[in-house]
């Protein structure tokens, strides 16, 4: 009965091999996709047990995000300074819902998982000491970001705001409002987690979504920028002769196109026409230069880049199909299919600003090991590799938008300063003559040495309601948060 | 067939040639395997933040120490035994031991943020070890041959049927744990019948296989090419099948009817050397799962869970205890998180059924692997000493043995894994608890001492009584080499 026995003994072999056999499938083939399951709680309980890194300002090294120290199961409590106000800079960094903004974009540096902080853990390890997360250095100033939260959230705007610096695209403010408050996510309190959460992505007004760059908006008049700016670069000046008529009919179709007010424009060259926001003249002037000259100035302005990161991804602006004359008329001003982020209508000022150069818009500084030694620092780098107009034709449409600016209304100016601006009344909706317009002001100052841009945006006209333009409900705070960049520099 | 075997040590047994019993392989290796352990126990505490103290390798000494114990008893009582049966049991109690110890320290913080009282269960693991060995003492002190045990063969099957039945007959305060009616508590101490049941029902059927052995082998019509043996000799065996099967599906415990089911298969094949009945078993097998699945809702949610565990995680009684074993053994992948670096108290049961998941999740691939194939060595060993041992009924009670181990492995290991539906079973000498501990070390024993017989040599005027005493297997022998 011995052979009996042995088949046996081989059986019991197989049974063992089939046991290893199909171990290594989930240990080694399946292993990836396990571990990344998201109810596998085990690599995030991992970075809540190692101090995540701190988001800071470049600027007084203000702690915008840091990890407090809890007795509970997840170590790490995260808390924000002043949450709603930096909440579009940190995003959140929940247990249960993930992450967002910063937390998540850099999450790798935070968390100690990046390969750059590897040799640094391995001697942790060594030590003894618990691995630590590294830090996120952003180029927010706090002046600005405060000024800008404070003067929308004191009026109830829903909007946003963008500052950067020209010559380097860092971006100073980036302000959303409403806003959220990131430490209600953060909590570790699971149901008082779930509840913040519910209230936030149920609320109509949208907290969450961060304005600044994840919504796209039609820019009205602050578009007549890259029009002229096309129009400089085919040859036209200041002086070139535009129309002044009250109104006109798009070509092909019985549709009037008007002035705002329904005014015949005050002057008749293209100086003028920027000075007065002239509908029919930039509206026939993007008819003359094509759909393909507007599209490639368009673009070098960083309109329809489809993959920019600040290392947030930002949502692609874009100037729409423009496939008939009509169409282009209309998107000459503005308004049909043309949609901006409030990040890029600061883009439109930021580089008549830089010479007609944009350059890329970048939130992070730098990256710092625990030990604060940095990892990298953030480099300028020009956006689209061509100049959106050259150095003169921008000194001309900046001298352009300061006589634009002097024909704007609204509170904030300061004598002593000379300020570079557009406006914007854009219309939208299904019913765009009895939808309050949305309210743009974006502008550039010092004008001759530019040290900050900015873009406003409020929503469907603020407190004025059908009544709100660019200037009497934007401008005073595209004002207020230069003059806090300014300021806070100049310190 | 089985005669080189059977022959060889017979002839080479004179009383002047002494066999080395090689009791010194076994002291080295029973040495290396808690030299390991108490490696494991050090990286646990390491990556644990405990304070390192020199109490670890007292730990250590104490382990080598209780060992020890057993090996000058089997250096006593059965000094021809296996040398790496005893090692092989000492380094998977050991590993068994750390991975509870670990997941202990792991719930006593989790107990201590949510201010619940926390008692650990290494310590009572340690005690149960301690029994369990004492039990192995007594079981090779007692049993000098395994040949007596066909005296109480009846008696050993009565009582594993009464273990079976036990917990089934007691009323659901003392025979109920987490909807398993597989206990019987007395206060403060549980032990589940069934685990002995098994090492009971297996001497019964080896004696009985024996006993009718010729009959299985020769009488009987030829039907359908197969020789059926007569209905009144297969009937008891048919009977207690069904019966201890039945048992089990009342009890709810798949897992030990599926061990049964197995054990029983392959005793008879190996009895009868015939595979036809392996197929013939395998039938009312098939058919009982069909009735099980359609009649059964646990049983079907079971299947459910094994096909794929991550869909119907969030249902009750679903696939969450399935896929958090998985999302362990993923996370640990090839070379596992390190001892106490990872997290396997996430899995429930990570101390008992699902102990495998936190062995593969903490040590990797490497250490589920080489833990796998310490239980291959432990049962190949038995199985060598089921093959050289002289008489039928410690070939049939030897070899079952080892097929009990490497089945139960198989279906633990199996279910934790999503090889095969998941069934409430405990990793032998690794997952805590009394039970299973203390009846895998009589098994082991009696593994013990089977191979001791195997290579004992024969003395003087005793083999020949014996062997007129175990004519089956001689007569076996001449008629092989008849032709020739």
């Amino acid at each position: 009965m011995n052979t009996p026995l042995r088949r046996v003994g081989i059986a019991m072999l197989a049974m063992i091999v089939l046991v290893l056999a199909h171990a290594t499938y989930i240990q080694v083939f399946k292993a990836d996709e396990y571990r990344a399951d998201q109810r596998n709680q085990r690599v995030l309980l991992d970075e809540y047990s190692r101090e995540r890194g701190q988001i800071v300002s470049q600027f007084d090294g203000q702690v915008l995000a840091h990890g407090e120290p809890t007795s509970g199961r997840l170590q790490y409590l995260r808390r924000y300074s002043e949450g709603p106000m930096y909440a579009p800079v940190t995003g959140y960094y929940s247990w249960r819902y993930g992450s967002a903004g910063l937390e998540r974009a850099r999450n790798d540096i935070l968390s100690g998982n990046d390969a750059r902080l590897f040799v640094r853990r391995l001697s942790d390890m060594i030590t003894g000491r618990d691995p630590r997360g590294g830090h996120v250095q952003v180029t927010i100033d706090p002046n600005v970001q405060r000024t800008a939260y404070e003067t929308m959230t004191d009026r109830d705007f829903t909007g946003a705001v963008v500052a950067l610096k020209p010559d380097t695209g860092e971006i100073l403010g980036m302000v959303s409002t409403p806003s959220y408050d990131p430490n209600a996510l953060a909590t570790h309190d699971g149901e008082a987690q779930e509840e913040a959460w519910t209230a936030m992505s149920e609320d109509p007004s949208k907290p969450m979504s961060n304005r600044a760059i994840r919504e796209t908006y039609a820019p009205g008049s602050t578009f007549k920028l890259v029009t002229t700016a096309a129009a400089l670069e085919d040859g036209a000046t200041p002086d070139t002769e535009v129309t002044s008529a009250s109104s006109i009919t798009l070509p092909n179709t019985q549709t009037q196109l008007q002035n705002f007010g329904g005014q015949t424009c005050p002057g008749s060259t293209l100086e003028d026409a920027l000075a007065y926001s002239c509908n029919t003249a930039f509206a026939e002037l993007a008819g003359e230069l094509g759909a393909s000259t507007l599209r490639s100035t368009a673009e070098n302005f960083g309109i329809g880049k489809s993959d920019l990161d600040i290392p947030m991804r930002v949502a692609m602006s874009s100037v729409g199909q423009l496939s008939d004359e009509a169409s282009l008329y209309q998107s000459g001003i503005g308004q049909r299919d043309v949609r901006l982020t409030p990040l890029q209508v600061a883009q439109l000022a930021a580089t008549v600003a830089n010479d007609g150069t944009a350059m890329r818009p970048q939130l992070v500084k730098s990256l710092l090991a625990p030990d604060l030694s940095t990892i990298s620092d953030y480099s300028d780098d020009e956006l689209t590799g061509e100049p959106a107009l050259s150095e003169e034709n921008a000194e001309i449409l900046r001298d352009m938008m300061i006589e634009s600016e002097e024909n704007t209304a609204g509170g904030g100016k300061r004598d002593d300063l000379t300020i570079a601006s557009k406006t914007g009344t854009a219309e939208h909706g299904a019913d765009p003559k009895n939808t309050p317009p949305h309210a743009w002001y974006t502008a550039f100052a010092p004008a001759d040495d530019p040290e900050v841009a900015v873009a406003v945006l409020v929503e469907s006209g603020g407190d004025r309601g059908l009544a709100a333009t660019g200037g009497s409900v934007a401008a005073e705070i595209g004002r207020m948060t230069i003059d806090s960049a300014l300021r806070g520099q100049s310190e | 067939m089985s005669s080189p075997v059977d022959t060889s040590p017979g002839t080479g047994s004179g009383p002047t040639r002494k066999l080395p019993t090689r009791r010194g392989t076994e002291l080295l290796m029973l040495a290396f395997a808690t030299v390991i352990i108490t490696f494991a126990l050090m990286l646990v505490d390491a990556n644990q933040g405990q304070e390192l103290t020199l109490s670890i390798v007292w730990y250590g000494l104490s382990y080598l120490g209780v060992f020890t114990v057993a090996h000058v008893a089997v250096r006593y009582f059965a000094p021809y035994a296996d040398p790496l049966i005893l090692p092989c049991v000492a380094l998977l109690n050991g590993i068994g031991l750390v991975m509870i110890y670990r997941i202990d320290l792991a719930s006593a913080e989790r107990a201590a943020q949510q201010d619940i009282a926390f008692t650990p269960d290494a310590p009572r693991q340690v005690v149960w070890t301690v029994i369990a060995l004492a039990l192995f003492l007594a079981v090779l002190v007692l049993i000098k041959d395994h040949r007596t045990l066909t005296r109480y063969a009846y008696t050993c099957g009565l009582l594993g049927f009464f273990a079976l039945a036990l917990p089934g007959l007691l009323p659901a305060s003392v025979s109920e744990v987490n909807g398993a009616k597989v206990w019987v508590r007395i206060g403060p101490l549980g032990l589940q019948p069934g685990e002995f049941a098994k090492i009971l029902l297996l001497i019964f059927f080896a004696a009985f296989l024996v006993s009718k052995r010729d009959l299985f082998m020769s009488a009987g019509k030829r039907v359908l090419g197969i020789e059926w043996p007569r209905p009144r000799d297969l009937g008891p065996i048919v009977l207690a099948t069904g019966a201890a099967l039945a048992i089990f599906v009342l009890l709810k415990d798949l897992g030990q009817a599926l061990l049964l089911f197995g054990m029983v298969l392959m005793l008879i094949y190996v009895a009868t050397e015939r595979a036809i009945w392996i197929f013939v078993g395998l039938v009312p097998f098939a058919a009982g799962c069909v009735i099980a699945y359609n009649l059964f809702t646990h049983v079907q949610q079971r299947t459910r869970n094994w096909l794929d565990p991550l869909a119907t995680y969030d249902e009750p009684g679903g696939g969450y205890q399935n896929a958090q074993a998985l999302f362990g053994l993923g996370t640990g992948g090839v070379a596992g998180t390190g001892l106490g670096a990872g997290r396997p108290e996430m899995v429930p049961l990570s101390k008992t059924d699902f102990i495998a998941a936190a062995i593969g999740e903490e040590i990797g691939f490497i250490g589920l692997a080489s833990v796998l194939m310490v239980y291959l060595i432990l049962a190949m060993r038995g199985m060598r000493g089921a093959l050289a041992v002289r008489d039928t009924f410690g070939k049939l009670l030897g070899g079952g043995l080892a097929f009990a181990i490497t089945m139960q492995v198989f279906v633990v290991v199996g279910g934790v894994t999503s090889l095969i539906p998941m069934t409430g079973m405990t990793a032998p000498f690794l997952s805590y608890g009394g039970s299973s501990l203390l009846a895998n070390y009589i098994l082991v024993a009696l593994l013990l001492r089977i191979s001791d017989a195997a290579r004992r040599p024969q003395q003087g005027g005793r083999p020949r009584g014996e062997q007129q005493k175990t004519p089956l297997s001689d007569t076996g022998t001449v008629l092989v080499e008849r032709p020739s």
